[in-house]
């Protein structure tokens, strides 16, 4: 059984919780494919200002 | 989104990853009619290629994780705000575009019809969501209240002429973490109005660019009120193309499109092997998919355990080059960064000059030295030219140190023997006007650079073991998820609770918002624990003494009068939190008169006294949303709505009300809500200023709330109240100093960043999940269990840690033994040397481990013991005294 599985990830999407899953996968000893349809990663929070509660740049 | 023009070929945004222009063909006049090609012509790095197709990569993988996330509701169909109408209606989102500095306006507060500044704005909560009739999608979309709040406190910081901001709402939904507080403040300090009410309509103000919001107010009255603005938030929706695609993949999906799980499997799609994070498994708002995400990440690890590091590469180390001794020679590479610097300084002089200064035996320019080419190119030059220091003039070291810092280790070069130079940012973008003083001025940041790297020495990261042992503190529900993700990837992991038996708070719920049997999933979890090999459980055991730190703990627990030590390199605090024993409404005084969890109680063991109830009260935020509790519970309008539905099982035509102060049923639990209403369960608001009363009388109960809707007096008898009472942290301050962990002023855990980091603490090696982080449903503390072990798994599969290079250190004969770096530093990395050593008894020592390079302890020791490596003082002289020298 263990012959088949491969140690490859694919993540659709990457926003921030596609980023955060590949990442924690990547440094965990897996493969990853992070597919996104637009021409950069970051998602939505990344069209957005500050965020609460610290007012942090979203960026 | 359409409120700035935008150029065919473009980058998304200014920090954009990658950042690299794209075409957008659809505007392209090359695309569109087989002409221009300007760009091809014009780009220097030849990056134009017309002829790229579409084209289909099949990838083989072992598991997918689908986090396609969401679309912000358009509101142009729906015809009652005007949206396509009024420039001054806007979404939320254009409004984080408005007031965003990198946005269209500059971070301006105006308004689009006239570019005035508003003097009032008002938010329409629910637009898109909680709306059956208009737009279909019932669902709360859990994020708009917030962020409407939000966008309301920033914009009133924006106003130079002061600002008025209104939202009208329905109920505000602020369960977060810290979000009441937010919401207490917004209201009581910033001023901002919150009208509870319904929209009617929006009219267009005659001669004007306002707009009228005519909308009933509680009491059924139709209102009207004038605003310069509107902003619609709107909700969120499962991108059409994913339901396609979920729909051709059999991923099944709730009734509000987003993907379908369960409370034990929050992060399992129907299909084994697919796994969901993000606001495709429901509304969420960033923290709650960060954790959802790593989640996911552990719950994918979980499946490919076996596969784990088949298919990932190691690069192997290259030996470093000792240059101790050596004279220094130094390499400067100066960026044109396209033309970001070269549009501004003349690089082709700072090259030349640079060329001149001491020690500098190699400089040249680069287009782009963070391209691949030029990375490889630099570590050819440094072994060929055999340069032992190296200086970029460029962008940011924030963001491109670390990339030139891996060139000089692959080329066997110390990578602190590298500085950077930023002429982009602090230069080129500041001096456009300028551009023969920003050509001067490189030049000055060039030879500071070169001046403070020609002293440097090579720096040594100590390498530390990761004890691969992990330790789990709290066996509920969360720590339960822990400790299996850590043991099914196959670390031995020790999981320690104090009472005589896992499981939690959950033991005591009867069902979840989707109608499970809690009890039956919670002994399944409960049994694969026991039946997991790898996982050691240690009940009735509590926590006497922790010493070390990240990789290296060493725990010592005492179960039944016996002390176990046990080894570990991460830690998981898992402490859970409880229900709160009321002290009001007469609780105690009457047996009629329960909690929630005592009627679950009866639920679980079918008690017959339920049979025979004509009419049931709740009573909503008993403990939670008070003056010394301000945080909302966040699950109790959601279990007291589920058990109210099961008591309705019971008896169909028992009289049921729920004395409510927001009805809180974030996400898709609103359909609960609609259900709630269906089954004739009625729902009363009353205010925090004038609570329901109870009074027992002739051996009846009695209880009596203000309807805020009818204006009067209610008295309804009860045969059964219940309170939902607040969820209380576990306390426990000899935990967080065992661990160096916070606490908030409401007693739970401080996550590293409210945002970010909400699985793991600001101390390396220890991460949190569960009540103990925020009160939450048990599908949310599994996700957090589950996200808490993808963290802590990331450290173990290092095996190793380096510490930073540019640390702390002590010249023990210089040292006083006055004790501020010990007790200044916020890490605890100073502590004195035990006064049995051999040497310097009693001196300043600092753990290399421990200390984050900050500065703190250099600055403040009176004795100048302290220095900061790679910061040293004769460093930081020379780059000041090198400003000061005239360039050529």
């Amino acid at each position: 059984m263990s012959k088949d599985i491969i140690g490859s990830v694919v993540v659709v999407g990457g926003g921030i919780a596609g980023m955060r899953s590949a990442l924690d996968l990547a440094n965990s000893g897996y493969y990853v494919y992070l597919v996104e349809k637009s021409s950069s990663i970051g998602g939505v929070m990344s069209q957005l200002d500050k965020t609460f509660p610290t007012n942090d740049c979203a960026m | 989104m359409g409120l700035q023009k935008r150029k065919a070929i473009y980058v998304e945004y200014a920090q954009a990853v990658p950042l690299k222009y794209a075409i957008d063909a659809d505007n392209c006049i090359y695309f569109q009619k087989g002409k221009c090609g300007a760009c091809k012509k014009l780009c220097p790095a030849e990056a134009i290629d017309f002829e790229q197709k579409e084209e289909t990569i099949t990838i083989n993988a072992g598991a997918i994780i689908f986090s396609s996330g969401f679309n912000p509701l358009n509101p142009a169909d729906l015809d009652l705000y005007q949206y396509n109408d009024r420039p001054n209606v806007i979404t939320s989102m254009e409004m984080e575009r408005i007031l965003s500095a990198s946005g269209p306006t500059g971070g301006h507060l105006v308004r689009l019809s006239d570019k005035k500044e508003p003097k009032k704005i008002a938010w329409l909560q629910c637009v898109g969501s909680r709306d059956m009739n208009r737009c279909g999608n019932l669902y709360c979309s859990s994020v708009c209240c917030m962020y409407a709040i939000k966008e309301a406190v920033i914009a009133k910081e924006h106003s130079e002429e002061g600002l008025d901001c209104a939202i009208f709402y329905m109920d505000i939904r602020t369960p977060g973490k810290e979000f009441e507080k937010f919401y207490n403040n917004a209201k009581e300090k910033e001023g901002v109005r919150f009208i509870k009410s319904r929209i009617h309509s929006i009219e267009h103000v005659v001669n004007t660019d306002d707009l009228k919001v005519r909308y009933l107010d509680e009491d059924n009255n139709l209102q009207g009120e004038i605003f310069d603005m509107i902003v619609l938030s709107v909700g969120m929706e499962t991108p059409k193309d994913i339901v396609k695609l979920s729909q051709k993949l059999g991923i099944e999906l709730s009734k509000g499109n987003f993907c379908k799980t369960s409370t034990f499997n929050p992060l399992e799609t129907s299909i084994e092997g697919i796994l969901v994070s993000g606001a495709f498994g429901g509304p969420k708002d960033i923290p709650q998919s960060v954790v959802y995400a790593s989640g996911a990440a552990c719950a994918a690890g979980e499946i490919l355990n076996s596969a784990r590091n088949t298919l990932t590469k190691t690069v192997e180390p290259v030996p470093e080059t000792n240059v101790i001794g050596e004279r220094p020679s130094i390499g400067v590479f100066v960026c044109k960064c396209g033309s970001n610097i070269a549009g501004v300084v003349d690089v082709s002089k700072v090259v030349e000059y640079a060329a001149k200064l001491p020690f500098v035996d190699y400089a040249a320019e680069n287009i782009y030295s963070c391209s691949q080419d030029n990375q490889d190119g630099m570590a050819q030059l440094i072994k060929e030219k055999g340069l032992n220091r190296v200086v970029v003039a460029a962008c940011t070291p924030k963001t491109h140190e670390p990339l030139f810092q891996e060139t000089l280790i692959s080329a066997g070069l110390n990578k602190y023997l590298f500085e950077m130079a930023n002429i982009r940012n602090h230069n080129s973008w500041v001096h456009k006007d300028s551009p023969e003083l920003a050509t001067l001025k490189a030049m000055d940041l060039v030879r500071m650079a070169v001046e403070k790297i020609s002293i440097a020495k090579p720096l040594s990261e100590a390498e530390l073991e990761v004890n691969q042992n992990a330790m789990i503190i709290g066996g509920g529900v969360a720590g339960i998820s822990a400790a299996l993700g850590l043991a099914n990837q196959g670390y031995d992991t020790y999981l320690i609770e104090k009472s005589g038996e896992l499981g939690g708070e959950a033991k005591k719920i009867f069902k979840s918002a989707n109608n499970e049997n809690i009890q039956k999933e919670l002994l399944s979890l409960i049994e694969a624990a026991q039946n997991n090999n790898k996982l050691h459980i240690r009940l009735n055991s509590s926590i006497v003494n922790v010493e070390g730190f990240v990789g290296n703990f060493k725990t010592v627990i005492a179960s039944d009068n016996k002390e176990e030590s046990i080894e570990h390199g991460v830690s998981v605090i898992a402490t859970g939190g409880t229900a709160l024993k009321p002290t009001e409404y007469l609780y105690g005084e009457d047996k009629r008169i329960i909690t929630s969890l005592d009627l679950d109680k009866k639920f679980i063991n079918n008690d017959n006294s339920l049979k025979g109830l004509k009419s049931a009260v709740f009573i909503q935020c008993v403990g939670s949303r008070e003056p010394n509790r301000p945080y909302c519970s966040g699950v109790c309008c959601t279990h007291s709505i589920t058990n109210a539905l099961e008591l309705k099982k019971i008896n169909p035509d028992m009289n049921i009300f729920i004395l409510y102060r927001d009805i809180r049923t974030y996400g898709e639990k609103e359909y609960l809500y609609h259900q709630a209403r269906e089954a004739g369960i009625i729902f009363i608001r009353y205010l925090a200023s004038d609570k329901p009363n109870i009074k027992i009388e002739n051996g009846k109960i009695s209880v009596t709330v203000q309807d805020t809707s009818l204006n009067q007096y209610l008295e309804m008898e009860a045969d059964l109240v219940t309170l939902a009472s607040a969820i209380v942290a576990n306390k426990d301050q000899k935990l967080a100093k065992f661990f160096k962990i916070q606490v908030n002023e409401d007693g739970f855990y401080i996550e590293k960043h409210a945002k970010l980091g909400p699985c793991e603490f600001a101390t390396d090696g220890v991460f949190l999940c569960g009540l103990a982080h925020y009160p939450k449903p048990i599908d949310e503390s599994i996700a957090h269990g589950k996200g808490a072990a993808a963290k802590a798994l990331t450290l173990l599969a290092k095996k190793k840690i380096r510490t930073s290079g540019t640390i702390a250190d002590v010249e023990p004969l210089k040292c006083s033994s006055c004790g501020v770096c010990v007790s200044i530093c916020p890490y605890s990395a100073p502590s004195f040397i035990p006064d049995d050593a051999r040497f310097f008894a009693g001196k300043a020592q600092i753990n290399p481990v421990l200390c984050k390079g900050c500065g703190l302890c250099v600055a403040s020791c009176r004795s100048g013991a302290l220095r900061l490596k790679g910061f040293d003082n004769d460093q930081i002289f020379a780059q000041i005294n090198a400003a000061f020298e005239e360039a050529a």
